[in-house]
């Protein structure tokens, strides 16, 4: 187990927070006991809807986690139940107790496993100790969530979100979107892995990757747990890659296991190792961005870019999308819902630039289908270099419904 | 006299007991929309004689409390006041207390709405002053009522329905003290000028028509003649000069802010492209949309379509704020009609902009009108607290049953050729769609969409609307399965709270008829969620 601050002798623990300005969320306070059964005090804003089915819960969870006897204190902002459990989970293993049994809620069904070259043009961070933006945040149709372990986790509360991203990964419906989970840093990601995959996240982030063994430390762990848990369901890899040395070392990375997926950049950690400002324009990091795009294309994946800061200005991203995908890569971070939108746009390909790849594809097929070696166009022969890129672009165009799949009667995004 | 007021109950048209006497009067149940007809004569005013005012038209007298004499104040009787200064307002509550001080018992207060300002009527209502309320109660004076310490029945109406019942002679107001940003010496009177600038004065005007005695209360006196006036002098008995009639920093925001939740940006885009795709957002069509965070970022969405697609609209209603004076100035929107004026810049357009008007609840609401606005808009978003499967929403009490709301125009405006209600799908832990409603205020038959942020579902009455959007790629889903859904995300059906089987309020519908009881509330539960339908 890693330190955890509220940890005392006295076997009592904490977790949550409550208060006029949280939401969604609650506190428990608990208190083991020798004898006497559980006590409960509930104070809930939605105590005339629910306050017996938390009480319930509460039961239900506390049985699960081996506790027969216990004060157990809480005020409710409105959480949903796999919030509760999660929060309990986390006051009572803080009380040193239930280090083994796990209660959990019923899991959704999940859409279907990931593919390795699925698209990933958004990827919407989800602080882990957030639990309000979690139940809502598939419906705006990003290609992926991430829920977040990482940066946006105060240190005090590493313990507590992993085990409220463990539970949404169970619970919560994320509709189509990806489910990414980024871990910590080694060696604290390790211990983020115990929890996480067995509830079979698609891809798991690792953050500040600098050399091909550390991925590979995260790929044995995964394989154990995996294996133990029996866990089918594939887990790609996206190593992030923020400083000049994992930027150096940016092909041995990507290639060090085919569990990887995809390789990304993040530039706040990579210009901060430069010394140097993070320019809107960014210069300052071209080489490093251009360095990640030909290294993932090296190694036949994906290259992803890293987030634009700037929420109000949507005119800056929607710049900084479309000549991120000039670059070669093809998805980038949203740190908004907002943003969504408007990357699937950057991401998309020019009208021109589609109507031309259409009609290579359409004289390529022709060609195939006439059993002629050679592809042209009117009176011009195309080369098979143009032909490969048209037909990249298609497929990829067909993936984002902009054009309609002859395969599927998919709706367009 | 305890809330013995109502006495027998029956059942209305809509299935909900309601009482048969309110405060003592006859009162017709709820017989279904347009069912109900009133015959007669409309109320009037007495008569009066221009020989027995200033002949140089100086109405002003020094204070309110010898207005009140002047006006014959005595025991019982309804003094009328209007909340186009919101929050802000000082007028109402000075005029109450004035009425207090000088002994009058068992008053009615007939207000177009109450805010939290006005929680001191509260005293007044335990000290015996004031009897009870005819008008919206929300906040600590909701809390009141729900709790059953009023000693009368809350009636509550719709803006439209105001006017009626002062029409119908249901309710006569005796003095009616009409806060004035800007009034002349013969008691013409405007909002768009003074420091207390509000916009439209519309909810006074039918009690400056119909009241017995007519008082305007300035604090920004002008020359005669205050040009342009929304009250006429002509109706007006006496003019007193204050200070100051409001909080100006409360009366209008300085900037009304666009929400910046992902899931109401959601709600209001979703709202936005069914305008769009449902064929209503056309050249030349109307909507009507409110001051909330949803309203605002539906109506910054619906722009960006309309300039995409070259569409302009004739004539928008509102709750006016800088979104919409920004539309009409780029030439989108003909014109704005203006019920309510919510910011300084649209307070700045009202009083500048030829094609920015003020309207009041006659030409937009009013029932007892030979038509109204209301009914000639293309689509209305309105919000709600609970929506039920069967489409009857809910506006003025929360679902704990404690009265939270006004019904402001919001009845009324269920009459626009779309009436679509931009909810969330559940508010904390607690689902929006439920089986049935805790007080119904409209019904369902007037509503047509529900646009929460997991799909649209669309009335089954409306099949001309599911084919127009068939195949344009909106959510669109049946509202029992989003019920399904959102229950299974909040852990199963909510409880439904216990209430006291004893009337503390009416709803009554546009019509006058009574549409559903509210009814006491048996727990204090101090963590009530905060919500509000304008959010």
């Amino acid at each position: 187990m890693p330190a955890v601050a509220k940890i005392s002798t006295s076997r009592r623990g904490e977790a949550g927070r409550a208060g006029d300005d949280i939401r969604s969320d609650l506190h428990v306070s608990f208190e083991e006991r020798g004898s006497g059964g559980i006590e409960i005090g509930l104070r809930s804003r939605v105590e005339l809807y629910y306050g017996e089915v938390i009480r319930r819960q509460v039961r239900d969870v506390l049985r699960t986690l081996g506790v027969e006897h216990a004060l157990i204190e809480i005020v409710d902002e409105g959480a949903l139940p796999f919030v509760i459990a999660a929060r309990i989970e986390a006051a009572v293993r803080r009380a040193g107790l239930a280090q083994v049994k796990r209660a959990l809620p019923d899991a959704v069904t999940l859409a279907a496993p990931s593919q390795r070259d699925r698209l990933r043009r958004s990827r919407l961070y989800l602080p882990g100790n957030e639990p309000k933006y979690f139940v809502n945040a598939g419906l705006h149709g990003p290609d992926a969530v991430i829920l977040d372990l990482e940066d946006s986790v105060h240190y005090a509360e590493k313990d507590a979100a992993r085990l409220l991203v463990r539970y949404a990964l169970r619970a919560v419906d994320f509709g189509g979107a990806e489910r990414m989970v980024r871990i910590n840093q080694l060696p604290l990601g390790l211990t983020d892995l115990e929890e996480i995959v067995p509830q079979s996240p698609d891809l798991i982030l690792i953050p500040k990757v600098e050399t091909a063994e550390q991925v590979c430390h995260v790929v044995g762990a995964i394989d154990v747990i995996a294996k133990q848990t029996s866990v089918a369901r594939p887990i790609w890899l996206m190593p992030i890659l923020e400083s000049a040395l994992g930027i150096e070392n940016a092909f041995a990375i990507a290639t060090v296991s085919d569990r990887i997926a995809a390789i990304t950049i993040g530039l706040e950690d990579y210009t901060a190792d430069l010394g140097v400002a993070k320019t809107a324009g960014g210069s300052e990091s071209l080489y490093a961005r251009q360095r990640v795009v030909n290294a993932a294309h090296a190694a036949h994946m994906q290259a992803i870019d890293s987030v634009y800061g700037d929420v109000a200005d949507t005119e800056g991203l929607l710049h900084w999308g479309e000549a991120s995908r000039a670059m070669g890569f093809e998805g980038m971070g949203c740190i908004h819902p907002v943003q969504i939108e408007i990357i699937h746009r950057a991401f998309a390909p020019e009208p021109n630039e589609l109507e031309k790849a259409l009609k290579i594809v359409a004289a390529y097929e022709d060609a195939q289908a006439r059993g002629l070696g050679v592809v042209s166009l009117g009176s011009k022969m195309i080369d098979a270099p143009v032909v490969q890129r048209a037909l990249k672009l298609v497929a990829r165009a067909r993936k984002m419904g902009i054009v309609a799949d002859p395969s599927s009667a998919g709706e367009p995004s | 006299m305890s809330a013995g007021v109502a006495t027998g109950l029956i059942t209305n048209a809509a299935g909900r007991r309601v009482p048969t006497h309110v405060n003592g009067r006859e009162a017709a149940p709820y017989r279904g929309v347009n069912q109900h007809r009133s015959t007669g004569n409309k109320a009037r005013p007495p008569i009066r004689s221009s020989s027995d005012y200033p002949t140089n038209g100086d109405k002003r007298i020094p204070d309110l409390e010898t207005a009140l004499r002047l006006c014959g104040l005595r025991d019982g009787m309804t003094i009328s006041n209007h909340h186009h200064l919101r929050n802000g307002d000082r007028v109402a509550l000075t005029a109450l207390q004035t009425a207090a001080r000088m002994g009058a018992k068992d008053l009615v207060w007939f207000p177009s709405a109450s805010f939290p300002c006005h929680e001191p009527v509260i005293d007044l209502m335990k000290s015996g002053a004031v009897h009870h309320i005819e008008g919206s109660m929300n906040g600590p004076l909701g809390d009141y009522c729900s709790h059953g310490h009023m000693r009368g029945l809350g009636v509550l109406r719709s803006h439209g329905g105001r006017w009626q019942a002062v029409q119908d002679g249901e309710v006569h107001i005796d003095i009616a003290v009409i806060a004035a940003p800007t009034a002349d010496y013969f008691g013409n009177a405007d909002g768009s000028h003074g420091p207390s600038a509000c916009g439209s004065l519309g909810f006074a005007l039918a009690d400056s028509v119909y009241a017995d005695h007519v008082i305007v209360v300035t604090d920004n006196l002008v020359p005669f003649p205050c040009i342009p006036w929304q009250i006429q002098g002509n109706n007006v008995d006496y003019v007193v000069e204050v200070d100051s009639i409001g909080d100006p920093s409360m009366i209008v925001s300085g900037t009304t802010q666009i929400t910046r939740s992902p899931d109401r940006l959601r709600i209001s885009e979703l709202v936005a492209r069914f305008l769009r795709d449902s064929g209503i957002m056309r050249d030349g069509f109307s909507f009507q949309a409110g001051a909330g965070g949803i309203a605002l970022a539906f109506v910054d969405y619906l722009a960006g379509m309309m300039k995409q697609a070259n569409v302009k609209a004739n004539f928008v209603r509102g709750g006016s704020t800088k979104y919409l004076v920004d539309l009409l100035n780029a030439g989108l929107i003909g014109y704005i009609l203006d019920g309510q004026t919510f910011d300084l810049d649209a307070v700045h357009s009202i009083a500048s902009n030829p094609r920015h008007v003020a309207t009041s609840p006659f030409t937009s609401y009013n029932f007892h009108g030979k038509g109204n606005f209301a009914s000639m808009i293309d689509a209305a978003v309105l919000g709600a607290t609970e929506v039920d499967v069967n489409f009857n929403a809910n506006v003025v009490t929360h679902s704990d049953g404690r009265l939270l709301h006004g019904i402001g125009g919001w009845q009324n405006c269920l009459f626009a050729g779309c009436t679509i209600l931009a909810v969330p799908s559940f508010r904390d832990r607690i689902p929006v769609i439920v089986d049935e409603v805790t007080t119904v205020t409209g019904p369902g038959e007037l509503i047509d969409i529900v646009a929460t942020e997991r799909g649209i579902a669309i009335n089954p009455r409306r099949q001309d609307l599911f084919d127009a959007v068939k195949g344009k790629g909106l959510p669109i889903r049946p509202i029992e399965e989003l019920q399904a859904e959102v229950e299974k995300i909040c852990g199963g059906k909510p409880a439904k709270p216990r209430l006291l089987d004893r009337p503390v309020a009416v709803v009554k519908w546009v019509d006058g008829t009574i549409l559903d009881t509210v009814w006491q509330v048996v727990d204090d539960n101090p963590y009530a969620p905060k919500v509000s339908v304008g959010e």
